[in-house]
């Protein structure tokens, strides 16, 4: 299995040097680059404002049984940042104390490699709020220890969001590592088999679809068909929707394009796309994201280049205050173009 | 000026005709854009007829267009390269079915 860059000690595991490219090029590709702020004040969205925090999105930890491509977390085995319970209970308390808060968003690395996966689980759901588990799926069939994770998911109404980036075993493989499309396919059919997906149930299955290459997702509706009929006819696999994710140019994708000379074209293809209705919908204006360690940020992509919230806003999760966060300005980057391309991105999708 | 006629930034400019012929610039890519709109064929599969017939007018822009958007809506390798095969075979194929016509006036001089 491939290691993280972290531990190939490679320069571009170092958020600064991802930030230096992204705002300087990389010494060779110098492509347009049009400040991402100055694209947003000329459609009056500068500085970016939040309009109500109601997602709650935890990275619980980067710790992974896969090492994926296109992993923007650079998550993997050989990641030992983790939540501990103290940071947990310090977002419960946050949680318990802001109604506006509908849904807690877990994510990873595989958030349920974290020990406490299962009892944070339990108190937020105690807390009577939406949760999302980000699942990679193949966690599932990785031990024994996770084959009842389904019936864990249905038991506390965990709505399921799982990345699948093909119907087709070759493209899913290339990008995820091999034997990963066998296994996710399982593993869906597990899901399915307690109720996800299903009809009726009300438990929820959502699919990611993310390009497996240098390209923008196509039309999301499109491929929900697609996935659909595909999905169904060769392995009796039923979902709810698909959500069509562009790649962000930061950690493993950001090597990936430098190292296959895609970059400059994949910085222009985002900068041309650039779309004001999905600038307006950025995922960043009702969400907060926390990391492993408490520290609060604008977003998962924000939180791996290590740009923290302003600092007026109190910056860990200790110290939550949804009313500065609220009147906070979004930290933005070159990267925020791969969240207003074309019909835009976020955790759930398209937005425009 | 350039040194050679194709340049790969000259796909990015097609837009520009209409500097020159506005009316007809408007038709002709709205036109377009209708011919590969979702339909009784799907967006998806005209990409793939796209290429193929890209291959066929042996066209750099239309090749280099296609072959992305192909790949991109989700057909693989395998499906593209079979849809070339199939453009090179109609190709190959209008070449060769005149050798009848050849035939035919050979027969009609010979003894």
């Amino acid at each position: 299995m491939i290691k993280s860059l972290q531990a190939q000690h490679h320069a571009l595991s170092i958020a600064t040097e991802q930030l230096d490219i992204l705002e300087h090029g990389d010494g060779v590709n110098a492509y347009r680059s049009v400040p991402f702020q100055q694209k947003m004040e000329a459609i009056g969205l500068y500085p970016l404002q939040p309009i109500g925090i109601v997602i709650f999105q935890v990275n619980v930890g980067k710790m992974c049984n896969q090492v994926c491509k296109h992993c923007h977390v650079d998550a993997g085995p050989d990641r030992k940042e983790i939540m501990t319970r103290e940071t947990m209970l310090q977002c419960l308390n946050a949680i318990a104390k802001n109604p506006s808060i509908h849904t807690v968003d877990l994510t990873g690395g595989a958030p349920e490699m974290n020990p406490l996966f299962r009892w944070f689980v339990e108190e937020i759901s105690k807390l009577g709020k939406k949760i999302i588990v980000r699942c990679n799926l193949t966690i599932i069939l990785a031990n024994k220890k996770y084959y009842d994770l389904p019936a864990f998911f249905k038991l506390h109404r965990v709505e399921v969001v799982s990345s699948l980036p093909s119907f087709t075993a070759d493209r899913t493989n290339r990008q995820r590592g091999d034997g990963v499309f066998e296994d996710s396919v399982l593993a869906l059919q597990m899901l399915n088999a307690v109720g996800y997906g299903q009809e009726g149930t009300g438990l929820v299955l959502d699919l990611v679809y993310n390009p497996a290459g240098a390209f923008l997702p196509p039309n999301q509706d499109m491929l929900q068909k697609e996935y659909q009929k595909e999905l169904f006819e060769r392995h009796g696999i039923v979902f709810n929707q698909l959500f069509a994710i562009t790649n962000m140019p930061i950690s493993r994708y950001l090597v990936y394009l430098l190292n296959s000379g895609n970059y400059e074209k994949y910085m222009e293809k985002l900068l041309d796309a650039f779309n004001p209705a999905a600038a307006a919908g950025v995922m960043c204006r009702n969400t907060i994201s926390i990391g492993w360690d408490g520290y609060l940020y604008d977003c998962d992509f924000n939180q791996m280049l290590e740009l923290k919230v302003e600092p007026k806003s109190t910056q860990h999760v200790r110290s939550f205050d949804i009313e500065k966060l609220s009147n906070r300005s979004i930290v933005l980057n070159q990267h925020c173009f791969g969240c207003t391309a074309g019909a835009g991105s976020s955790c759930g999708g398209s937005v425009a | 000026m350039e040194n050679h006629y194709y340049n790969t930034k000259d796909l990015n400019k097609f837009g520009n005709i209409g500097e020159y012929q506005k009316d007809l610039a408007d038709k002709f890519f709205g036109w377009y854009g209708a011919a590969f709109a979702d339909s009784a064929l799907s967006a998806k599969e005209k990409s793939l007829i796209a290429l193929a017939v890209a291959h066929a007018v042996q066209c750099p822009y239309c090749i280099d267009a296609y072959s992305s958007d192909a790949y991109e809506k989700g057909w693989s390798e395998a499906q593209m390269m079979e849809a070339v095969h199939v453009a090179a075979a109609i190709k190959g194929g209008a070449a060769l079915v005149h050798g009848v016509q050849m035939m035919n006036k050979v027969k009609e001089i010979s003894m």
